[in-house]
Parts: C-alpha cells; structure tokens; sequence
C-alpha cells in the first residue's frame, strides 16, 4: 500500500475508534432455506459445535435475524459473501 | 420416488439411486439455473459518464431486476446504498460463476452416471455418488435451485397449507411437488453429511 505523496499521514482519534468498533454479519430469515441445512452452514462456515449452529439458527428462524459473526469490516464482508454463496440471506453492519 | 442421500459408510460418500426422470428432471433444473445465471448478465448499471461506463470492466453496482437474480445476489448493505453497490461491484461476477459452476456440477456427475442425452428407457437407475467435496457443491446448488423455485411460487413461511391443499390442475402444484421433492433430497444430502 502506497500512500499519497505529499499527504502527510495522520492517523486522528475518529480512524482509532473506527478502527475499535467491530463489525457484525447478520444471518436473515428466509421462507425456503431447510432449518437442518442453515445449522450445517454454521458449523461448517465458521468451524461453530453443533449446539451454537443450532442456536443461532434458532434465533434466525424464531427472531427473524441473528448475529453470526463479529470482526472487522473486511472479515465481516468475507463472511456475508460466503453465506451468499451458500444461499443465506446475510448482511452486514456496524456493531451499535 | 428414491430413498433420498446415504452415506456409504467405508467410502464416506453420499450416494443415492434416482430414477431416470428424477435426474432428467434435475439436470433440466440445473441448466435453466445456469441460463439464467448468464442470461441478465452481471454489467455495470450505465454510468451518468459513457466513458467512465466505458472503462468499468468491474462487476454491477445495482442489484438484478429479476427476483431470483436478486434473491441469489441480495444487498449486502441494509442502510448503505454506496457500499452495497461496491460490494456488489467487487463479489456478484465471482458468485454468479461459482453459483454456474456449482449447477454445471450437478448435470456432469448426473451425466457421467449414466444419463443419457434423451432418456427414452423409463427403467433405468442413475446411481449418483458424491465425494464431500462435490457433495458441499450439490449443498448449495440444491439450495440455489430451491431459492429460485421458492422465489417464483412466491413462498412464504406458514403456508403449508395453502400448498398442500392446491387442486392437481392448479400448474404451481407442480413446480411445488418439485420444490418440496429438491428439499427432501436436500434434506437427506445433510443428515448424510452430519458429523
């Protein structure tokens, strides 16, 4: 990564507090995705036991939505994509 | 109508016998997946400047008009049109291909056991077994199936009913029978995959 020359580098408090405040995917609902199949998702996208993938799941299914997932933006992007690939409806946002 | 996926216990694999309409009837699926995965083509919305339009070989910013395409690619953004649009700019060309790859997958295997072009013989069995690996990649391709049958009938959750109780003639009884049969061979593709 190259910076801008002649831009002088500062790094203010508001990029530190970005840079602090995590990120979450969010796993959706959805009328068609087997309830069976969004815990093997779970278990086998983000390596959960069988017992968290099925409470999250749960949670999906019952809550309308559930947090799957916390980090930074780009792990989180990473994770909404693989939950695309797998047919979940995922989004992602800043953690409140 | 099969038994659905078992796991074949010394070889790890998933394997099922279909009938020879049930993988007809899957391979056809499959190739409309593909067609309609290169059919809207994932461009770039048109630009306000042609020659900025021009010089995007990036991927769309704007999500498919076409329901299932907007189903299988939705906004990964909520409350945030710009980013959504990047994130789409920057991930739908790459899942579009392994969404196409995936459902391409489906109609090789079916192919290499055994199905022939214009299946004439009503008799005849496709025995299909699936390493994990392919196994994972008929997972998703089954669910990518289901998602645009789902999003064409207009599924919602609590309707059972209403779908059981169709009239045979009624033609979404059909594409239901075939959406409730892709869950059942999904359904068992899972439990054969459990650890």
């Amino acid at each position: 990564m190259t910076a801008d020359p002649g831009v002088e580098q500062d790094l203010g408090t508001d990029e530190i507090t970005l840079a602090d405040s995590p990120w979450v995917t969010i796993v959706w609902n959805d009328p068609v995705n087997l309830m069976s199949y969004v815990t093997f998702v779970f278990q086998q996208h983000f390596g959960y036991g069988k017992k968290k993938a099925e409470k999250l799941m749960m949670e999906v299914h019952e809550d309308g939505r559930s947090v799957v997932s916390t980090g930074t933006r780009e792990e989180m992007e990473r994770d909404v994509q693989a939950m695309h690939e797998y047919g979940l409806w995922a989004t992602l946002s800043k953690s409140d | 109508m099969t038994t659905g996926f078992v796991r074949h216990r010394r070889s790890k694999r998933a394997i099922a016998t279909l009938t020879v309409f049930e993988a007809d009837l899957l391979r056809s699926l499959a190739g409309q997946l593909v067609e309609l995965l290169h059919n809207e083509s994932a461009v770039a919305a048109v630009d306000a400047d042609p020659l900025e339009a021009l010089l995007d070989f990036s991927g769309p910013t704007t999500a498919p008009s076409d329901p299932v395409l907007a189903r299988l690619f939705p906004d990964a953004y909520r409350e945030d049109d710009e980013s959504a649009g990047e994130f789409r700019r920057y991930t739908e060309s790459a899942l579009r291909d392994s969404k196409s790859q995936a459902a391409a997958s489906i109609i090789d295997v079916l192919e290499d056991a055994g199905l022939p072009d214009d299946p004439t013989d009503d008799d005849i069995t496709i025995d299909v077994e699936l390493e994990p690996q392919t196994a994972l990649v008929w997972l998703r391709s089954l669910t990518d199936l289901r998602l645009a049958l789902g999003t064409r009938l207009e599924i919602e959750d609590g309707q059972e009913d209403f779908w059981d109780s169709l009239p045979e003639d009624d033609p979404r009884a059909a594409t239901y029978s075939v959406y409730e049969w892709l869950g059942f061979l999904q359904e068992t593709l899972v439990r054969s995959l459990e650890r």
